[in-house]
């Protein structure tokens, strides 16, 4: 294998393995753990890496996985005392001990290959230098390892507690109720989380890792509403966003993991523009058709309100529509043109009778 | 009809939609200066919704609101309001006599601050509330009654002749209810106008002389006395329920009423 | 002018006078405009804001070539607009809730912006732009000019806060009822969020786009422990804001090899923690406190109306109650006997003999006050 290959490879499963867990927080309303984990974890990466002095030990990952986990303790902690709400709980906490880690870094670990550049940006570029070579034979980059263990827990995870998963997700008072816990579940992912961040942050650093976990899940929450369609799909973009992400810094000589964070963004954009149902070209689409067709209801159902009543003589008049209604002119006339040609009202010296289909109309309307 | 006394309230056809689905079809009100008048209807019915665009808070898909003969938005000092006490935070720093004080903010106009008179009239609208030994207390410690009536108190000091309430007795107290009915058939007593949003059909009839029977579109409105009957109550509850969940409870609090 | 005197007093150094009053003022900014961030729960947005800040500035460089802060910092406001609209527009027209929304703008902003800067270094003639010292900050950096703009820009953040106070308290408190009083709270919100965005662009430089958000965040979470009035938590977080600034600035001037921006954030980590703990009546250690004489409280009159039960049993007032008997009714809560130790020191119960208590006079007073007090409190 090539280099070339070999990186987008690793792209692909960082994304890959991203993604899956990212479903549950864009579901859960947790996006931003992933933000407060991806910074926090750094302290634990340093710690870890004073004491080991190997920047490849898998003590590292443990150490930071813990970490992450520390910061969502932290932050419920921080949370329970009351003295401030959640979201400033959560923007407390991770500056602390990113600030730290950058700190420890720049003090201490300015000698080996650790720096706060590859902290924010990771490097992709140099994963296919550090190879796995078991006496002699190449077996091929360490990060590809790495990640594909990551994404072989997520995936096993993610299969064995499926329907935990999304009724805990769902209903997590249901949940507690059939005895699932869903403190630990959510101990649980937010452990995920922190394996998977700690994994990528070699390949694409601390910041872009919320790029991979939040963005793809989000598009694919445009695009689906099943929860089994979201993990495919969420995957699915991630992978594209990889591989495209690593033509576009080939393309643009400029960094890989900010340029699939880029990818991501554009194909959330594309998403937020064009889903079949949920994009805003669709939502004006049918607003632009609903308009009207609401106008049309509208104008049944305040026929059918003021039928046979007293009043009617002055409520159902075309002159009416204009004064109360609050149409304009042109606007009345026009709705009342398309409401004759559907069959929908009789006008008579300027008073307005529905039709039965007219009549028919407003009670659904008002049933709805 | 233009022959008529004006109309303290008056909506005509209003509809209100949300992402193109209707929240209120078409509905016609009238209220004459002087009553206190309850809105009841499930979950759903778009009660607070028919208060807010009253209030021009939301913009309807078509009718008209007429304050006093004229829109709401030339009208604006004759109406006040009181939103659901949990619509805000209650940890805001920030005392009873400053919440109170909003209620002038109108009157004041822009970027003046509130002088004395401001302060004196917050005083006197938490002495009518019986809040007056909490001017300075700061509002999260207050209990859900007493946040109430500082809600009240700063709508008080709107001196409207229209107040509409957004279920001004939710999570209150029974001597705080008493106390708020009290103040506000005072305030019909003294001609005004009052529109509230209502949960509990036992004590419709023994708190209001007036009642809006609402779900979607609107059933009823009128006198409690003609108004409030059994077939319109069923009407409201019972046959188009906005969502189907609600309908049991309502159903349960429906037959409560009827044992009256 | 008190403030610049002292400053001059303590320094004689031109480079760290520069230092300290840059990072005084936008402590003073930051702290007093994220009051309103935090109160309105937008702590994250500020988050958000920042990191969208850095496409902009590497565009205002690619576009001017120019490194002049101002040209930067107009780049950087109006990347963290489009980022706070971008945010606007996903919230009101997609079901997708601000948490995602935040963590998208925050991430692909930012990795947008490392392509931009991966690019700049690469261009030709481009000198190392310097553009790197936006990511952490870089205090050592700041010139007098740079000191000049901010200042002004901040003060005039600071007059509009000023001038529209009673309206910003409205649309944070009761934005709908503000909007029944015929203020435009739309209007509002985007002169309150345009003014935060320049808040966080003032200490891009200085703190950085990564860390900038806990100069929002920080300095208002810390004050609000100390106080209940609006006026004073903004006073009081511009205070910490400029405080912990000036003091992480100065510190990470005079050390090698100590990044500003997280320096300065453990400064006004450091306040946080004092403020939670410390702070009277909210802070934790009060709190503790609190709890511990209600509990005492509670057992103490747990132990007396106990006392009290058994002693409706008997009309001699005097007749002893063995304690073993008490320490049953308490139902294992334990301390009865210290407890009976500290009402005989207070003169409510009196030791019969060796193991046996009585209510005194004043006991039974004090049985009829806590009763009524509690039946008082029932209603």
């Amino acid at each position: 294998m090539n280099a070339e290959i070999e990186i987008q490879l690793i792209a692909s499963v960082v994304a890959a393995a991203c993604a899956l867990p990212g479903v549950f927080l864009v579901l859960r309303r947790m996006a931003l753990m992933s933000d407060a984990i991806s910074h926090a974890i750094l302290v634990g990466i340093v710690l870890a890496f004073f004491v080991t002095k190997n920047i490849a030990s898998p003590f590292l990952i443990i150490a930071a996985a813990f970490t992450g986990v520390i910061t969502v303790v932290l932050v419920e902690l921080l949370n329970r005392t009351r003295l401030v709400k959640e979201d400033a709980a959560i923007g407390l906490v991770f500056p602390v001990l990113f600030s730290i880690g950058v700190i420890l870094i720049a003090r201490y670990a300015g000698n080996v290959h650790l720096d706060t550049d590859a902290v924010l940006l990771g490097e992709l570029a140099f994963a296919p230098f550090n190879r796995i070579v078991i006496s002699g034979y190449d077996l091929g980059p360490q990060a590809l390892y790495v990640m594909s263990a990551v994404l072989l827990v997520n995936i096993l995870f993610i299969a064995l507690f499926y329907k935990e998963l999304k009724l805990a997700t769902f209903d997590s008072g249901l949940a507690a109720a059939l005895g699932f816990s869903p403190v630990f579940i959510h101990y649980t992912l937010m452990s995920l989380v922190s394996i998977t961040t700690v994994g990528a942050f070699e390949a694409v650093g601390s910041i872009l890792v919320v790029a991979l976990m939040i963005a793809p899940p989000a598009t694919a929450y445009l695009l689906t509403d099943s929860l089994m369609w979201m993990l495919g799909l969420s995957v699915s973009i991630g992978v594209i966003s990889g591989i495209s992400g690593y033509w576009l810094a080939r393309f643009m000589d400029a960094s890989i993991a900010g340029c699939m964070a880029t990818m991501t963004g554009i194909f959330f954009i594309l998403g937020l523009l064009f889903a079949p149902e949920r994009g805003m070209v669709a939502l004006a689409r049918r607003h632009a058709r609903n308009r009207w067709e609401f106008a049309l209801w509208t104008l049944a159902v305040h026929l059918f309100n003021h039928e046979n009543l007293p009043e009617s003589a002055t409520e159902n008049r075309v002159d009416h529509l204009h004064e109360h209604v609050g149409w304009d002119r042109e606007y009345a006339q026009k709705v009342l043109t398309h409401a004759k040609q559907r069959d929908i009202v009789e006008q008579e010296n300027g008073r307005l009778y529905l039709t039965r289909t007219g009549r028919q109309m407003a009670k659904r309307a008002l049933v709805k | 009809m233009d022959n008529e006394e004006i109309k303290a309230i008056r909506v005509d056809d209003l509809t209100v939609a949300y992402r193109d689905k209707p929240v209120l079809w078409d509905i016609d009100l009238n209220v004459p200066p002087g009553v206190l008048m309850a809105i009841v209807g499930p979950n759903g019915a778009g009660k607070t919704t028919l208060i807010k665009s009253i209030l021009g808070l939301v913009k309807p898909a078509a009718g008209q609101v007429l304050i006093y003969g004229k829109p709401y938005q030339q009208q604006r000092s004759l109406v006040g309001y009181v939103p659901q006490r949990e619509s805000v935070d209650w940890d805001f720093p920030t005392s009873v006599l400053d919440v109170v004080m909003m209620g002038r903010y109108g009157i004041i106009g822009w970027i003046r601050r509130p002088g004395r008179e401001d302060r004196e009239l917050a005083m006197q609208a938490l002495e009518k509330v019986r809040m007056q030994d909490f001017a300075n207390r700061q509002i999260s410690q207050l209990s859900g009654g007493q946040q109430q009536r500082v809600f009240l108190a700063r709508a008080l000091v709107q001196d409207a002749k229209v107040y509409l309430m957004d279920e001004p007795f939710q999570g209150v107290d029974a001597t705080t209810e008493k106390a708020i009915v009290e103040l506000l058939q005072q305030l019909r007593s003294d001609g005004r106008t009052v529109a509230v949003v209502h949960h509990d059909l036992q004590t419709v009839i023994e708190y209001f002389d007036w009642v809006t029977l609402l779900n979607v579109r609107s059933i009823a409105s009128g006198p409690v006395a003609e108004v409030f009957t059994d077939e319109n109550l069923h009407l409201t509850y019972a046959g188009r329920v906005a969502f189907s969940r609600e309908s049991k409870e309502q159903k349960n609090s429906l037959s409560d009423g009827d044992k009256q | 002018m008190n403030l610049m005197q002292i400053l001059k007093g303590l320094m004689f150094d031109y480079t760290l006078r520069t230092v300290a009053l840059g990072s005084g003022i936008l402590g003073i900014v930051s702290g007093a405009l994220g009051v309103y961030a935090v109160l309105r729960k937008q702590s994250l947005l500020g988050d958000a804001m920042s990191h969208a800040a850095l496409p902009g500035i590497a565009i205002a460089f690619i576009l001017t070539g120019s490194k002049a802060p101002l040209v930067l910092i107009l780049g950087a406001a109006a990347a963290g607009w489009v980022g706070t609209l971008f945010i606007m527009a996903v919230l009101n027209k997609t079901r997708i809730k601000d948490d995602s929304a935040l963590g998208i703008v925050l991430s692909v902003f930012f990795g947008f912006g490392l392509v931009l800067l991966t690019f700049i270094q690469k261009m030709p003639k481009a000198t190392q732009a310097g553009l790197d010292n936006f990511l952490f900050g870089q205090a050592a950096t700041l010139m007098e000019r740079d000191v000049i703009i901010m200042g002004l820009l901040g003060a005039a953040v600071l007059i509009i806060m000023m001038v529209f106070w009673k309206e910003f308290k409205l649309l944070s408190f009761d934005s709908e009822f503000g909007s029944s009083l015929g203020f435009p709270i739309k209007k509002l919100d985007f002169i309150l969020t345009g003014l935060l965005v320049v808040a966080i662009v003032l200490g891009l430089q200085t703190v950085g786009v990564v860390l900038m958000s806990a100069m929002i965040v920080a300095p208002a979470a810390s004050a609000r422990q100390w106080t209940d009035k609006l006026g004073l938590m903004v006073a009081l977080s511009a205070v910490f804001g400029a405080l912990a600034g000036m003091s992480g600035a100065i510190i990470s001037s005079v050390t090698a090899h100590l990044p500003t921006g997280p320096t300065i954030v453990l400064c006004i980590s450091f306040v946080v923690a004092v403020s939670m703990t410390l702070a009277p009546n909210r802070g934790l250690l009060w709190r503790w406190f609190r709890e511990r004489r209600n509990n005492r409280r509670l057992r103490l009159e747990a132990v007396l109306l106990d006392l009290g039960m058994l002693a409706e049993q008997h009309e001699d007032l005097s007749h002893g109650h063995p304690a073993s008997v008490l320490n049953t009714m308490s139902m294992g809560q334990g301390g009865v006997e210290r407890s009976l130790e500290e009402l005989e020191r207070r003169g409510l119960v009196q030791n019969i003999n060796e193991d046996e208590w009585a209510l005194t006079q004043g006991g039974v007073k004090e049985i009829n006050r806590i009763l009524e007090h509690r039946e008082v409190k029932k209603v």
